[in-house]
């Protein structure tokens, strides 16, 4: 039962090694940069995925937690603490001690001296987790269009504080993000030396989170939140905590955006203010939306296809315009996605056959 | 703060939020009639100001405003026939997805018309720095222009669901759809018209409120999620209410600006919205007990 | 005391008084039905018993502690569950994965536990899935489980629900309007369901339109109209209440 459950994914592991191998034969390997970024953006569309697509709750605000894993690592790996070291501050003296601050150079050969970006990643993902509870508790109380409108003002709020702080760098974003070894050797950047062993990190991260999404779905819980995606009423009755449910859901999605903007920011090398804007979190909807909601398959497909065409500039000037028509296709012609299960039950099997 | 400044917010903030009314009545008209909130909403207006405009070039005011208008309520019609009427019982989350794709598409549309440039309608009399005194404020005219006209429009319209037949068979349609069909009254006609509607009276406040705010390609957004707001505030479907939710609105938006900096003003529209909604999702003027009966 | 039992139970929806202070109690063992005509207000003191409307004032117990102000899904945490009037079941989902659901409260596996595939939740799983294959053997739908439930024929749907709320092991089955929809067949079907249900030591509350079904499995009988109790008694003398014949005919005539 393992060894099927495992083969779709050990196949799409295969094609992702065979692609870098073609780049590398082809000399096209400056094609891995986007593939990377894809990776990233899928993370989060698959997180995306379990909230519409299982939970049956939408949100318009993904691209917000993406920013807040994104700005809050970026901010705690370039903020120079230096001075404050230098006054003799005790918490600092503190993390230093510890190993929790790591020093660089800046561009000028001065040592400056920031939080080591592991701190930074488990202090994003805690910052995320917390905002996501604090918006989801009153948010998935409301249904439809009130829903929709929240989620949406969630992720303007988040724009605009972005757009309008200082210490996010206002319009210009934050630059000259460090890079984030993960391991001896491993370090998510875009060092040009980096690229090949970046896609793979990616890959790997996505591929995990894709495994640990599908285990969800095919457990308990996730027979839990097809069932409230198909009555509520009844769910509840059968002692779903239908809320509970759906917020840990919630939490769960707002993590796997926030570690896509986290991990994306370090080797992108900065965050700017448009990663949190409402088209972003739209076209993340829409991707889920022509996977076919409830399928992981589909918007990991859609997801790896789309976001790759997009930034290789392949839709020009018309790169929100094509979401949009998409969007519209989709929803008026084939409101099941693109991607019906027929054509992916071949993996749904293989996938539940125990 | 002199009184002074403080009646110059106060008619700041009353002309924002008559826009907003606009919006807000726009998001009922439809919602009515169709249990939709067409998120396309703000983009009328932002269609309403850029048409005139162009059409100023070569036309004189008043005409290029009637113009802009019509062709306005057209594209709103044309829309409701090519996406919404031949869906059969289409789910909210369906609606939402259909009318944010549209909403993208008009934006995306203006941008490659009109480009990313600001742009506006001149004031409809004087310039920008003549001004009238009113109670000892100084007021620029179009700031009564704006006034005037919005509220005109909605007394209209109020009149127009009191009194003429096809208001009425509106009202129909929003109180019960399925008795005004066998009423005779054809539901589907009903709502391409409140399509119409809305996108007209958007248009319309798209035009008088161009001078101020000036149009760019994307300020219909901002001004969706703030006619929802108001909307809401005034109970979804309160057309009356939405009047008074949203002068409240823009006299809050307007006196905040003393307090926090402009780039957070749209934050605090859209916190009010978020604590409306999880305190009194029926409005501040609607019953909890007509509000359970809607589908939300 | 006794298992379930119903206090003084009053709901008020604006002027209507849909449910005027009716007490009653369902003994542990039995099958007890309250019946009246349409708009008696069953359908509503089902809805206050299962916690999905709240009550204006009276109060509910269930093994003596009491009920009233929970929700439907710690109602169910406590043992009792129900069906649905106009059947529930989950699209999507075979008639197996639909019973599956109903282990719900009987079962643990939480968010980490089951992204992370842990040993104990693929055994929990495992036991999941052998009992709800043997609630659909009890109720003689096992060459069923792999079909999808909502394409089933109305009476076997019916059945499923009935496996989905069995496999909870509650206490108390709460069945809303078993028989609508169902024709004479599948009506004597499900009566004899309810009975076997109650041989497993499952207490029974049913609401019902149905007087056939009611008189023929019933221990006790709840009459209600226009939301009060007017009579509480064993079949035989329920038959024979003037009362009641008068409402049950009063309505057919009118």
């Amino acid at each position: 039962m393992k060894a099927r459950k495992f083969f779709p994914i050990l196949l799409l592991l295969l094609v992702l090694i065979v692609v870098q191998q073609l780049t590398r034969l082809t000399g096209t390997a400056y094609y891995l940069t986007q593939m990377t970024m894809t990776a990233y953006y899928a993370l989060l569309v698959i997180g995306l995925c379990l909230v519409m697509g299982y939970a049956g709750q939408i949100s318009l605000g993904h691209a917000g937690f993406f920013a807040i894993g994104g700005y809050t690592s970026a901010v705690l790996t370039t903020f120079d603490l230096t001075p404050l070291l230098d006054k003799g501050n005790s918490a600092i003296g503190f993390l230093t001690t510890n190993g929790l601050l790591a020093e660089r150079q800046s561009l000028y050969g001065e040592s400056l001296l920031s939080v080591n970006p592991w701190l930074a990643c488990v202090a994003a993902l805690l910052l995320t987790i917390i905002i996501a509870f604090c918006i989801g508790i009153p948010v998935l109380k409301l249904k439809g269009h009130y829903l929709a409108m929240a989620t949406l003002g969630f992720g303007i709020i988040i724009y605009r504080v972005a757009l309008a702080t200082e210490i996010f760098g206002g319009a210009d974003g934050i630059s000259a993000v460090p890079g984030f070894p993960l391991l001896p050797g491993i370090v998510v950047s875009g060092d040009f030396s980096n690229r090949v062993q970046n896609y793979y990190i990616a890959c790997c991260l996505l591929l995990l989170g894709f495994l640990l999404l599908q285990n969800l779905i095919d457990s308990r819980v996730g027979r839990a939140l097809r069932a409230i995606h198909g009555s509520e009423e009844a769910a509840n009755a059968m002692g779903v905590n239908t809320a509970r449910y759906k917020l840990y859901t919630f939490v769960v999605s707002a993590v796997f955006a926030a570690l896509a903007g986290i991990f994306l920011t370090h080797y992108n090398g900065g965050i700017g203010p448009s990663e949190a804007g409402i088209m972003k979190s739209v076209r993340y909807v829409a991707i889920v939306a022509i996977g076919g909601m409830a399928n992981l398959w589909g918007a990991l497909t859609m997801a790896a296809v789309l976001n790759f065409l997009s930034l290789r500039g392949m839709f020009g000037s018309y790169d929100d315009a094509v979401f949009g028509v998409i969007l519209i296709i989709i929803m008026l012609f084939a409101p099941q996605g693109l991607l019906r299960r027929q054509v992916w039950q071949f993996f749904k099997k293989s996938g539940s056959d125990n | 703060m002199t009184s002074q400044l403080f009646l110059q917010y106060l008619f700041a903030g009353i002309t924002y939020g008559i826009i907003y009314a606009i919006v807000a009545i726009g998001f009922n008209i439809i919602y009515n009639t169709t249990g939709i909130i067409n998120f396309a909403q703000g983009e009328f207006v932002m269609l309403g100001g850029m048409i005139a405009i162009s059409l100023h070039a070569i036309l004189p005011l008043p005409l290029a405003i009637g113009l802009a208008v019509i062709s306005t309520m057209l594209i709103g019609a044309l829309i409701e026939i090519l996406f919404i009427r031949w869906l059969r019982s289409p789910s909210v989350l369906r609606m939402i997805i259909i009318t944010i794709g549209l909403s993208i598409l008009i934006r995306e549309a203006a941008l490659h018309i009109w480009g990313e440039n600001v742009r506006s309608l001149p004031y409809f009399n004087g310039n920008e720095i003549s001004s009238i005194q009113l109670l000892g404020a100084n007021i620029s005219p179009q700031v009564l222009w704006v006034i005037g006209i919005c509220s005109i429009m909605v007394m209209l319209l109020s009149l127009f669901f009191k009194f003429t037949s096809l208001g009425q068979e509106m009202r129909a349609c929003a109180a019960n759809r399925l008795a005004a069909t066998l009423c005779g009254i054809s539901t589907k006609n009903m709502v391409t018209f409140s399509f119409m509607l809305s996108a007209g009276i958007g248009a319309l406040a798209g035009c008088v409120v161009s001078p101020i705010t000036y149009t760019q390609y994307d300020s219909g957004t901002a001004l969706a999620i703030k006619g929802f707001t108001v909307a809401v505030l005034g109970g979804l479907g309160n057309s009356l209410a939405a009047v008074l939710a949203g002068i409240l609105l823009g006299v809050i938006e307007s006196f905040s600006i003393s307090v926090v900096p402009l780039a957070f003003q749209d934050a605090i529209s859209i916190g009010i919205l978020l604590i409306i909604l999880f305190v009194r999702p029926h409005g501040l003027f609607g019953s909890r007990e007509a509000a359970g009966l809607k589908e939300f | 005391m006794s298992l379930l039992d119903i206090k003084d139970v009053k709901k008020q929806f604006g002027g209507l008084q849909a449910v005027s202070e009716v007490s009653f109690a369902v003994e542990k063992g039995m099958i007890k039905a309250v019946i009246g005509p349409n708009g008696a207000g069953k359908t509503t003191l089902f809805n206050l018993i299962s916690g999905n409307l709240p009550l204006t004032s009276g109060a509910i117990f269930f093994e003596d502690k009491p009920i009233h102000g929970l929700q439907p899904y710690q109602i169910a945490q406590r043992g009792i569950s129900r069906t649905f009037q106009n059947i529930k079941l989950f699209p999507g989902m075979t008639a197996v994965e639909n019973v599956m659901i109903g282990r719900h409260t009987r079962s643990r596996a939480g968010f980490l536990a089951g992204m992370f595939h842990l040993p104990a939740a693929r055994r929990e799983e495992r036991e999941i899935r052998e009992k709800s294959l043997a609630l659909l053997e009890l109720l003689e739908i096992s060459q069923f489980a792999d079909v999808e439930a909502t394409s089933l024929a109305f009476g076997q749907q019916r059945a499923v629900e009935f496996a989905r709320a069995l496999a909870s092991e509650p206490t108390i089955l709460l069945l809303d309007e078993p028989a609508a929809g169902l024709n004479i067949y599948e009506t004597a079907e499900i009566a004899r369901l309810i009975t076997k249900i109650r041989d497993q030591g499952i207490t029974v509350l049913l609401v019902e339109h149905d007087m056939s079904l009611v008189m023929d499995i019933s221990d006790e009988i709840v009459v209600l109209s226009f939301g009060q109790k007017i009579a509480e008694d064993v079949p035989g003398a329920i038959q024979q209440n003037q009362e009641v014949i008068q409402i049950y005919l009063g309505t057919a005539d009118a």
